[in-house]
């Protein structure tokens, strides 16, 4: 047997008679008993890989084998050993947390007692126990996640599909929920989680591929994938787009990847943040050019596409949610 | 391979054929249904005011100018009123699915080792159960106005049944809609166009002697027709021929043709 949770080959997924290439030649081996991350924009392919190793969708070509069972040949003993949660929570709102639990544990074909003892040890476990009896329509959106993450939960599955769990939520109940996941893989479980931001797949992912346009454009640990970016983002702001060009120019050689321009903002990836700023600062200033703000913060998804491909990642139709936190994140300079 | 080294104890899977598992998938889906009914009394609430309207429409504002041959229209009504309530009723099965998989529930159930049929399954029985309460409505509402059936109790259980089978093979059709429509609200509004001819067109409400010759033809052979008439003889103890027997095999044929098609979509559903 295979020591992959999830071994992938070559899998194509097209829709709409080939016009759309949602998925093309990703092969994926992800190990068993951690945190695997697929990082990607909306559209680059991830729910579409997550859907057809979790059986709802098939591959166009390809193949791919869930805890050792084909996911083509043998969907149900593949959906016996797994779990999938997803960025949409789908818990039935008009159903208590409880009812929700149960629901799910008997249509795994689970004996009733097991169940039932399963569903409140669950509610417990995730603080839900005050609310076990409410309807989930009452649940905020942390509650929810955390009722969808604990009705993937109740068969005990060995494999964790988690499709974008943190998109959307406030940064406490994103805490929550990675301090859960962390357990749950201390525990022995594997898990596949896919996530738009980079620093959660640096928190919780041992490995990670980044999708682009279905396309594997980069994979590794986190830590190469960081090294290769540089570890800080030097972001520096001028009155004029001709100040902000002198700037580049001035700046050259700071950084060893090339200087990213945007109107009258120049942004550089840099290994040292404090003292490659302070050296930005003397050439500036050895110029007499007048700089209107300077900020140091960690790279992000953004900055990683940039890097890996020349353009930004693209596509947000959510972004009004998703970038809330991010820009959060964004203004906080580093020391 | 050992993946399996959680803390907690290991899943016990009850044993039981797979046929047994369809079955309780199934009622575990008619369940889930019908809970939600009970959480959103306003749906359930709607459900049953609009055949008492019905009721109350025709017994009260329209009765004075429709004459039925050699009887007394109420009598008429409430059988025809009660084809029609069910098969209103059976539209739920579409809402419902498109709900489901609005909310990314199907998507849930898909994932699971659940029995394929079950959704659906789930969801046309939760309906037909919920269409058995519609029916002791519309029958004590029909008392009250003044309703008077001469057949007998069994003749009157058989004419509910009728009526609750017609409606809920017609309900696998619904199915079909609901998982193709992009929405509760469109799936809602495509049923429109389809259960407005086949319930009104027909001699739910008025005889069909009335309509003109065009379409008097189809009002008079068309399954609903058929099943009004079949469920009106039974209740009033009236001859109506072989309707009974026509009106079964609209029903057989047509779970035969719908449901075939419902399950179909539901597998290429996403």
């Amino acid at each position: 047997m295979s020591e992959f949770a999830v071994e992938a080959l070559n899998i194509v997924r097209t829709f709409k008679d080939n016009e759309v290439r949602a998925l093309d030649d990703v092969t994926l081996h992800v190990p068993a008993r951690e945190v695997f991350g697929l990082l990607g924009p909306n559209g680059s392919g991830k729910t579409t890989m997550i859907r057809i190793l979790s059986t709802i969708l098939s591959p166009t070509s390809g193949s791919a084998t869930v805890n050792g069972f084909d996911v083509v040949k043998h969907p149900d003993e593949v959906r016996r050993s797994i779990g999938l949660a997803g960025q949409y929570a789908t818990v039935d709102e008009n159903l208590t947390g409880f009812e929700n639990l149960r629901m799910i544990g008997s249509l795994n074909h689970l004996e009733k007692k097991f169940v039932v003892n399963r569903s409140r040890e669950l509610l417990e476990q995730f603080g839900l126990t005050d609310a076990a009896n409410r309807i989930a329509k009452t649940y905020s959106g942390g509650m929810r996640r955390r009722l969808d993450l604990a009705a993937a939960l109740v068969a005990n599955p060995p494999l964790l599909f988690l499709d974008e769990p943190t998109t959307g939520l406030d940064p406490q109940s994103r805490q929550d929920l990675w301090a859960i996941i962390e357990t749950l893989v201390e525990g022995g479980t594997s898990v596949l989680l896919t996530t738009q931001y980079l620093e959660e797949a640096d928190r919780l992912c041992k490995q990670l591929v980044v999708l682009d346009h279905g396309k594997i454009i980069a994979e590794g640990t986190s830590q190469e994938l960081k090294t290769r970016l540089g570890n800080t983002v030097l972001s520096l702001s001028f009155a004029n787009t001709a100040d902000a060009s002198h700037g580049a120019a001035l700046l050259d050689g700071i950084s060893s990847k090339p200087a990213n321009v945007d109107g009258t903002v120049v942004e550089f990836t840099v290994e040292r943040g404090p003292s490659a700023a302070a050296d930005a600062l003397r050439r500036i200033d050895a110029a007499g050019i007048t700089l209107t703000g300077l900020t140091l913060r960690e790279p992000s998804l953004d900055d990683v596409f940039l890097n890996l491909t020349g353009h930004k990642a693209e596509d947000a139709p959510s972004g009004a949610i998703d970038d809330a936190p991010k820009s959060r994140r964004a203004r906080k300079a580093r020391s | 391979m050992s993946l399996t080294t959680s803390h907690t104890p290991l899943p016990i899977q009850a044993q039981k054929s797979s046929l047994r598992w369809a079955v309780s998938d199934v009622l575990t889906m008619a369940r889930r249904n019908l809970l939600a009914l009970v959480r959103i009394p306003s749906s359930l609430v709607f459900a049953l005011i609009q055949p008492v309207m019905f009721v109350l429409l025709f017994r009260y504002v329209f009765s004075g100018v429709i004459k039925v041959p050699g009887g007394q229209y109420v009598n008429f009504l409430i059988p025809g009123i009660l084809v029609q309530t069910t098969i209103f009723g059976a539209v739920g099965t579409a809402i419902g699915l498109a709900e489901d998989l609005q909310r990314g529930l199907i998507e849930r159930f898909r994932a699971l080792p659940m029995a394929r049929m079950a959704v659906l399954a789930g969801r046309t029985v939760s309906d037909l159960a919920r269409n058995v309460l519609v029916l002791v409505i519309i029958t004590v509402v029909g008392l009250g106005v003044g309703f008077r059936p001469h057949g007998s109790i069994v003749a009157y259980l058989q004419a509910c049944l009728l009526a609750l089978l017609f409606a809920y093979c017609l309900s696998w059709g619904f199915a079909f809609i609901g998982l193709a429509a992009p929405n509760s609200e469109t799936a809602q509004a495509m049923t429109f166009p389809l259960i407005f001819p086949i319930t009104f067109a027909s001699s739910i409400f008025v005889p069909v002697a009335t309509m003109p010759g065009w379409l008097r033809g189809f009002a008079t052979y068309q399954p609903v027709s058929e099943t009004a008439k079949a469920v009106r003889g039974l209740m009033l103890g009236t001859p109506h021929g072989d309707s009974t027997w026509i009106a079964l095999i609209w029903a057989a044929g047509a779970i035969l043709i719908l449901a075939p098609l419902a399950i179909s979509r539901y597998r290429r559903a996403a």
